[in-house]
């Protein structure tokens, strides 16, 4: 069946620009790119084969394509499940998800691998792929079987916030990997430096009394790790980065043609660390919340293309372990939902155009796992988000759809909506418009 | 006089006249602790329950003496021993305890923010007896009454604080109270005992304790904690002493007439020279302990008026 979508805003990352326009889709991608002059009354449109859906005039983008998104499968259900994640992105517009390898028992052999991968398909509309760890159950000693598991669909290779800590080991990781043209992902955070931080040093964790960790080992393990990645030639995708700091050693390592990306989580780019106030925990993250110019930092970044994506860092936690004192809770927050309208906020501050955001938030993390996706072409899969940028609402945690509700955007003042998401054409969310 | 606070758990939350409220009342308690006849009925009728999570002899027994000073059923729970070895979550611990009605909660945690946390779960007045590095606030109040008293004024004041400030609430509560009192607060030791950010708190800082204690009014000695002086922090308890030890002769740079103090307990030898700690014309240690008492009393007084108060209101159920 041919679908068009027409009178929408199209945003197109790959050509960096937006304009009125419509999309042909069918077999589930998409197949004519159309000019506003389309006539939607001529003969061909009404036939019966093509259904029509008028935009109004909102915002058309590629789906989302959000890496590092974790599923509490196996090991912690109650948090997450695929069916749950999967009803939260197509509400948060994301068409495809990468997920975490850092779950119970770890996702490092090609059997957990496999069982994650049949989770998925049955349970969520939404295209899922998946990291796995790079080292035996995230332990930073021996290295998974990186072979099979990319034969199994491992897309890329992580142990997420942990740090492999052992030079020689992640070396040799990096080498293997780099042999079979695998994506080597890592948070990069000194973790010595870093045990028992809840906070980033300075005055307010100081105010606070609680323990904290200089800006200062962020940029330590990255010039570490893009060090050895020189060395290696491997391919390294450096995520979860949050400070001014770091950026300078990332632009030298682009600069010097490192095949090097790099990423920054939603939270980093729309709050900081002064949010966490009265010790709320639901604003404890890891890495933590950063002060007001590192945010500001790592927003240019992002328009300056510095920074190549955007995630979510979907991190669900239930109830328990965040109502904890400060330093005992759980870090991380959900975000599925939220990333698109909290990007959002950058482009009402006037920070980013909509075609650089949706470059951070599909473009770039398509094309560096190797995915078709997160374009607007022919051909290209029509995984799409319909959003409208002004609709003003009050988050309420409650009515999230993933399990856990810890978002630090709970009763804040949003402004902007999905309105619908498609998948392989297909529409998953939202009313028809 | 003006006391506005529902619950003691910071002197972040403290107005300037609240501060001033609290050591006005609690010089009155001072000369009624003076008398054989100690006995005052502000809290009569009332619970008061002390939750100790982390090991206190001089605060608890401060506490207990204060509340039962004014007539209230005081009630000691060492929570080390207890429930939370079982697993219950603080919360719970929390929710368990205000069933049983209590109306003034006295509580000491080992981390930052949990009085805090604790404080939203329950409807009686709490009292922060210190949590983590954060706060202790009725060490700051006990500790202003006897500059107060010594000096005769609480502001224009030089006051040096010298030690392990990193690790220190009762270093936050003074710099945060000798701050809204309006006196220039310097901070005394080596940079790895000082917080990050600190300089932006309005303080001198200062790794060279001569220097720092030139001409100050107050001396104020912290007490450093026995597994801070294995090389992790300083290198030796010695090298410390020499450096940041008060003694007599690095005395010598402050006023004539400055008065040292101390929170107790103290390491003698490590922080402070014995015999200087044991100087009646300078050391007011013991007078700390003495106001103590007193401005704990005040506190709980005030809370209690409030408690009574917004009950009447209905604004507790």
């Amino acid at each position: 069946m041919n679908l068009i979508l027409h009178n929408a805003r199209l945003i197109d990352p790959e050509a960096g620009t937006e304009a009125l326009g419509g999309l042909r889709i069918s077999d589930g991608k998409i197949a004519e790119i159309l000019d506003q002059t389309i006539d939607v009354n001529s003969q061909a449109c009404r036939t019966k084969q093509i259904h029509l859906i008028d935009c109004n005039g909102k915002h058309l983008a590629p789906g989302i394509v959000d890496v590092g998104v974790k599923v509490c499968e196996p090991g912690e259900r109650h948090k997450e499940s695929y069916r749950t994640a999967g009803l939260a992105a197509a509400a948060g517009g994301v068409t495809t998800m990468v997920t975490r390898p850092d779950t119970i028992p770890a996702i490092d052999s090609p059997e957990i691998l496999e069982f994650v991968t049949r989770r998925a398909a049955q349970d969520a509309p939404i295209n899922i792929r998946h990291m796995a760890a790079l080292t035996r159950g995230r332990n930073g000693r021996e290295m998974v079987e990186i072979g099979f598991l990319r034969d199994a669909g491992a897309v890329a290779f992580t142990d997420c916030d942990r740090v492999v800590q052992d030079t020689k080991v992640f070396t040799r990781c990096l080498t293997y990997a780099h042999s079979l043209g695998a994506l080597v992902i890592a948070h990069p955070q000194e973790p010595l430096l870093s045990e028992g931080a809840a906070a980033t040093s300075g005055k307010f964790a100081s105010l606070r009394g609680l323990p904290a960790v200089s800006p200062m080992a962020e940029k330590l393990e990255l010039e570490r790790d893009l060090s050895l990645v020189e060395m290696t030639g491997a391919c390294y995708h450096a995520d979860a980065l949050s400070t001014a700091a770091a950026l300078p050693a990332l632009e030298r390592a682009k600069q010097n043609g490192l095949d090097v990306t790099a990423g920054v989580n939603i939270h980093h780019l729309t709050l900081n660390e002064l949010d966490v106030g009265d010790y709320r925990t639901f604003f404890k993250l890891k890495p933590p919340l950063r002060s007001e110019d590192d945010r500001l930092a790592m927003v240019e970044a992002v328009a300056s293309g510095l920074i190549d994506m955007i995630g979510s860092f979907h991190t669900p936690q239930d109830e328990e372990s965040k109502r904890l004192p400060f330093e005992e809770a759980a870090s991380g927050a959900v975000g599925l939902e939220t990333l698109l309208p909290a990007a959002l906020r950058l482009y009402h501050a006037g920070a980013i155009d909509l075609p650089t955001l949706f470059r951070a938030l599909a473009y770039n993390p398509a094309r560096r796992l190797g995915l078709d996706s997160g374009r607007l072409c022919v051909g290209a899969p029509a995984d799409l988000v319909l959003f409208d940028t002004n609709v003003p609402f009050v988050l309420n945690r409650f009515q999230l759809h993933s399990k856990s509700k810890n978002t630090p955007f709970d009763g804040q003042r949003m402004q902007g909506k999905v309105l619908a998401t498609f998948v392989g054409g297909k529409q998953i969310f939202g009313g028809e418009s | 006089m003006t006391f506005e606070a529902k619950h003691l758990l910071g002197i972040e939350y403290l107005k300037p006249e609240e501060i001033r409220t609290v050591l006005e009342l609690a010089d009155q308690y001072v000369d009624l602790n003076r008398r054989t006849q100690k006995h005052s009925e502000a809290l009569i009728g009332l619970t008061q329950i002390n939750m100790f999570f982390e090991n206190s002899t001089r605060t608890q027994a401060s506490f207990e003496l204060a509340g039962k000073r004014l007539g209230a059923d005081v009630m000691n729970m060492s929570m080390q021993a207890s429930s939370i070895k079982k697993g219950e979550s603080l919360i719970d611990t929390a929710l368990t305890l205000n069933a049983m009605h209590p109306d003034i909660l006295v509580v000491r945690h080992p981390q930052s923010g949990a009085v805090n946390l604790l404080a939203e779960k329950v409807n009686c007045a709490v009292l922060n007896a210190g949590d983590g590095r954060h706060e202790h606030p009725t060490q700051a109040l006990l500790d202003a009454l006897t500059i107060q008293r010594a000096k005769g004024r609480l502001h224009r004041l030089s006051v040096a604080i010298c030690g392990d400030i990193a690790h220190s609430r009762v270093a936050r509560s003074n710099i945060l109270l000798l701050g809204k009192m309006e006196n220039r607060v310097r901070l005394i030791g080596p940079p790895t005992l000082m917080p990050a950010g600190i300089a932006d708190f309005g303080v001198e800082v200062f790794d060279d304790m001569r220097a720092g204690l030139e001409g100050v009014d107050v001396v104020m000695m912290l007490r450093l904690q026995r597994e801070r002086m294995d090389g992790g922090f300083i290198p030796s308890e010695r090298e410390y002493y020499h450096r940041f030890g008060l003694d007599a002769e690095k005395l010598a740079r402050a006023k004539a007439d400055a008065i040292v103090m101390h929170p107790g307990p103290m390491n003698r030898g490590v922080e402070i020279d014995g015999t200087l700690a044991d100087d009646i014309n300078r050391s007011v240690i013991q007078e700390q302990v003495e106001m103590g008492v007193a401005v704990r009393m005040a506190a709980m007084d005030l809370l209690a008026r409030n408690l009574r108060t917004s009950k009447q209101e209905g604004i507790y159920v």
